[in-house]
């Protein structure tokens, strides 16, 4: 015979011992660092690897903040994820309800529109970097030969990349759309159905409203995805071009201080700013799940 | 098989005392039937003797050991929950043999076990369903396989009739009592039905507000309530209470006055509340004065609520051949003296009657 | 698809008429879809089938006259695919495996036990979801360095072993199981182990594959990671990495560098097809609603 305290002492010893694991994962690996990212933003590293960094404040931060490059950088990314987000939501949508009906090769058609969501980035920009070749690829065919090329075209560099990361995008924002319009109640669109709602009516009216926590769960989820996509703009246009094409996105921007200007500093600072701003649109997301989660149990 | 003792037993949630001071024995192969309102404490009882609530105060046995610091595991208990609890993605023999697998016991036993149990409650075409493919009543006989399959000391049971509906509940009332008095299995049976209480129980034990208000067979609760809460919510409608005053051999009220029945002469003194069920009040032309509230026809019976001069209600039981009276007509209640129960000012059962 | 049949025979013909003609749209603007989104990668096949003289041939070809299938085995040797799917495998299987088990047990622990702090540190899970990786880069590439983890699978791995998005989807999966079950379970005599494996793990597989089915895709197609701390020689590198060396080496041979992404994709196209429905359910029942 146990005593209670024992019992009780044996479950949190349990608790402890399944919590552990994922704990220390992050801890290391996730709160340390970006702890640290507080740190490294107010030590500036010289022009040349292996001196010393030294401390300097706030005056990174600030530099950085007011710095051309970044500003830029910033505007490039608003841009970006404005083209991709909201085209691939409403692609992802259309294609929803269209394929959202009993009819016959709707799964080859659910497949087909979901595949996008299995291709990574470097997949992605290898297939797109071809058609868009200015020598090989359908542009000259179609009559559309920007001078630039348009991978190096400060105008329509941006564009293109999006338009892969639409492409890319449109798959999950498929899967999002569908699950969503399953899981719609029937009898409400068959009652306005009955009140002889109109097709734009009932688009208007009653799919897009029922539909809504759906679009937001999209629209974070898509907004997520597309500031951190850069992979694209490594591949296709790479660190010494991206600045001139208005394609030097903020994360880029972060891989390339780290990886090619060796600057864990203006990383840091980089790094801290992209993460405001996703916390911004997480804690909508946050928002949103709290009062939509249902709990069957408790 | 065991006997259940809660000796001063309370349990608190935090300033609730959902359960109070809980004295009760429950004797070796008895089924006791915890009934009351709900919130008082009757689903957190049965929780404890399972080990699923930790007791806060008092002392808890099974058998002949104390229970408090026990494992649910290792109290050799069976529970079937209200919701039945099935496991929704296993059979109905893997369902059973669940509790059998913890114990080592060889396939071969383990099969013939749940067989035997499936059997004793027609579950044998069952066997190979799935707890969703199942009809409640179904659900609710594989809950009771479940737990009569282990052959515990103590089954539990947390209302496990009130998924059912009316015709079912008889059905399977009956099916429980018939397998507990053959099993012969120690059970403690939770309800909030009295009709099912009442039917049920070897012993009834009434709880309100945590606190245990009687306990004795159905009839002795029903004839003998220990106190104005027992007597008022046992029954349908429940006894009629009424304020009076003794004064020599009268018995004084609002509404007129009530000649003390001999029981009552010896025991009774001052202020009282008069206790007196539906059927020993009859419309009649002397006893108390009032009009007629509401009439309702139940088929065989018919029940006449009437407000007394004074402001006190009383229901009155009538045949069904009786005149129908009018609603709104001024009306005299006779009283069956014989049939009065007294309670003292504090609300008990005045001593000796 | 009978439904709409009989409705068709039961109504007016006008009716019927318009009915007949919506379909007709539906299924033009499907295959219109269909066609967008299947074009580039048919585009790929075409041109990972054609002679480097005819790739750059205008009008492009859109179909391969002669094709040379040989750009597959040129691409699996050349661009040493094989090892990088190799270590793709094996990347992604450890981080799966790894997402699965810490997400399963922690997830349990949040949802059945109580213990001291079990608020503040299921907040603290919930925190790693505002963090994006990206932004831990730097430091992470510090500290898997001096633990001598620079271009070895722990390194490329260990990162990763957990999961705040999985603690939290299997942590609502658990919480969707009645109460009752658990405690009928601990009467029966089943301990927490047992229990999470006899029931609990059975009980919410469909957000568990999903679950694997995510982490399957995060793993196998991160990229700025494995770019950072994946070293020039092939001991790790994963074929996300090696499809953007594949397209420097080899300008001249964009067909061979196709060939490969195509070998690349297709693992995952037979995942997507065997759990497509899984992918749609998982978010029916867990994130949207
Ligand atoms: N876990 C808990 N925390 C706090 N209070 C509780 C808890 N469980 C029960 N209570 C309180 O204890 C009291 C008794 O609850 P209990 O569930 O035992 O009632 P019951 O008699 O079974 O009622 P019912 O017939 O409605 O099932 C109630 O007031 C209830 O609110
Ligand atoms: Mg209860």
């Amino acid at each position: 015979m146990r005593s209670l305290a024992v019992r009780r002492r044996r479950e949190w010893a349990l608790a402890y011992a399944l919590v552990i694991p994922a704990l220390v994962i992050f801890a290391v690996f996730t709160f340390y660092p970006f702890i640290q990212n507080f740190k490294l933003a107010l030590y500036q590293n010289p022009p040349y690897p292996g001196l010393p960094s030294h401390f300097v404040g706030l005056s990174q931060v600030t530099s950085t903040l007011t710095s051309t490059s970044f500003l830029q950088s910033l505007e490039s990314t608003f841009e970006f994820v404005l083209l991709v987000v909201p085209i691939g939501l409403f692609g992802g949508l259309m294609l929803a309800l269209a394929a959202h009906k009993k009819l016959k090769g709707m799964a080859i058609y659910q497949v087909i529109f979901s595949s996008t969501v299995v291709s990574s980035v470097a997949v992605a920009a290898v297939v797109f970097g071809t058609l868009m070749d200015p020598v090989v690829g359908l542009l000259p065919w179609l009559g559309l030969n920007p001078h630039p090329a348009i991978l190096s075209n400060p105008t329509w560099a941006l564009p293109a990349v999006a338009v892969i990361a639409i492409w890319q995008f449109l798959g999950l924002s498929f899967i999002i759309m569908t699950a969503g319009l399953q899981s719609m109640p029937e009898e409400v669109l068959e009652a306005a159905r009955l009140d002889g709602a109109r097709a734009p009516t009932m688009f208007f009216r009653v799919t897009i409203p029922l539909l809504s926590p759906t679009i937001f769960f999209g629209l974070v989820i898509g907004t997520i995805y597309a500031f951190q996509s850069f992979g694209q703009i490594d591949i296709l246009i790479g660190p010494q071009n991206a600045a001139f094409t208005h394609t030097n996105v903020l994360l880029y921007y972060v891989y390339t201080a780290l990886s090619v200007q060796n600057n864990p500093g203006l990383a840091a600072v980089l790094s801290i700013v992209l993460f405001v701003i996703l916390l911004s649109v997480t804690l909508l997301q946050f928002r949103f799940l709290e009062r939509r989660v249902h709990y069957a149990s408790n | 098989m065991a006997k259940v003792l809660f000796e001063g037993v309370s349990k608190r949630f935090g300033d609730v005392a959902a359960v109070d001071q809980l004295d009760l024995e429950i004797a070796d192969g008895e089924l006791l039937v915890l009934l009351g309102p709900s919130g008082c404490g009757k689903t957190t009882a049965l929780r404890m003797v399972a080990g699923l609530e930790e007791v806060s105060d008092g002392s808890l046995s099974i058998g002949d050991d104390v229970v408090n610091d026990v494992d649910p595991k290792d109290r050799d208990v069976a529970m079937v929950f209200q919701s039945y609890a099935l496991y929704p993605h296993m059979t109905v023999a893997r369902n059973i043999e669940f509790p059998l697998r913890q114990q080592r016991m060889d396939a071969a036993e383990r099969t013939a076990k749940v067989a035997e149990a499936a059997g004793t409650l027609g579950l044998g075409e069952l066997l190979d369903r799935k707890p969703g493919q199942l009809s409640g009543g179904q659900r609710q006989r594989v809950a009771l396989a479940r737990a009569i399959v282990r052959d515990p000391k103590v089954f539990l049971m947390d209302e496990p009739l009130s998924n059912l509906d009316a015709k079912l509940r008889v059905q399977t009332r009956a099916d429980i009592v018939s397998l507990q008095r053959r099993l012969g299995t120690t059970t403690i049976y939770v309800t909030h039905d009295q009709v099912e209480a009442m039917t049920m129980g070897h012993r009834i034990a009434v709880m309100q507000g945590g606190k245990l208000q009687q306990v004795a067979p159905p009839e002795e609760l029903y004839e003998r309530p220990a106190n104005t809460f027992v007597a008022a919510f046992l029954g349908s409608p429940g006894m009629n209470l009424l304020e009076a005053e003794r004064v020599g051999d009268k018995l004084i009220t609002p509404a007129g006055e009530i000649n003390v029945p001999e029981h009552l002469s010896a025991v009774l003194d001052g202020p009282v509340t008069l206790g007196i069920r539906p059927e020993g009040l009859h419309l009649s032309t002397s006893g108390l004065a009032g009009t007629i509230l509401l009439v309702e026809m139940l088929g065989a019976e018919t029940q006449v609520h009437c407000s007394l001069e004074g402001g006190a209600t009383v229901v009155v039981r009538q045949g069904h051949d009786a005149q129908r009276p009018t609603l709104g007509d001024p009306v005299v209640v006779g009283v069956d003296a014989a049939a009065l129960h007294a309670f003292g000012p504090d609300g008990t059962r005045v001593a000796g009657t | 698809m009978p439904a709409t049949e009989v409705q068709a025979t039961t109504r007016p013909r006008s009716h019927s008429r318009k009915a007949t003609l919506k379909t007709v749209l539906r299924y033009a603007f499907l295959t219109l879809g269909a066609f967008i989104v299947l074009f580039p990668v048919y585009m790929a096949v075409v041109n990972s089938l054609l002679e480097p003289s005819q790739i750059a041939h205008q009008p492009p070809p859109f179909f391969p006259t002669n094709p040379q299938w040989h750009t597959y085995p040129d691409a699996w040797k050349g661009g040493s695919l094989g090892i990088y799917l190799r270590n793709s495998a094996i990347q992604t299987a450890i981080i799966v495996a790894g997402q699965l088990v810490t997400s399963i047990l922690a997830a349990y622990a949040f949802a059945f036990l109580d213990f001291p702090f079990k608020r503040a540190i299921f907040f603290a899970f919930l925190m790693t979801l505002m963090i994006p990786f990206e932004v831990t880069v730097a430091t992470n590439l510090t500290t898997v360095t001096s633990l001598g983890w620079f271009n070895t699978f722990p390194g490329l791995t260990v990162p990763f072993l957990a999961t705040g998005f999985g603690v939290f989807l299997l942590r609502q999966a658990f919480l969707q199981i009645p109460r009752d079950l658990k405690e009928a379970a601990q009467l029966d005599g089943y301990g927490h182990m047992r229990f999470l494996w006899s029931v609990a793990i059975p009980l919410a597989r469909p957000a568990i594959a999903a679950l694997g089915v995510f982490s399957f895709l995060g793993a196998w197609n991160q990229y700025l990671w494995p770019l950072l701390v994946t070293g020039n020689n092939n001991a790790v590198r994963t074929v996300q990495i090696g499809l953007k060396q594949l397209l420097n080496t080899q300008l001249d041979q964009i067909n061979v560098s196709l060939a490969g992404t195509i070998i690349a994709i297709a693992p995952l196209v037979l995942l997507l097809i065997v759990f497509q429905k899984q992918l749609v359910r998982s978010l029916t029942a867990g994130a949207v609603k």
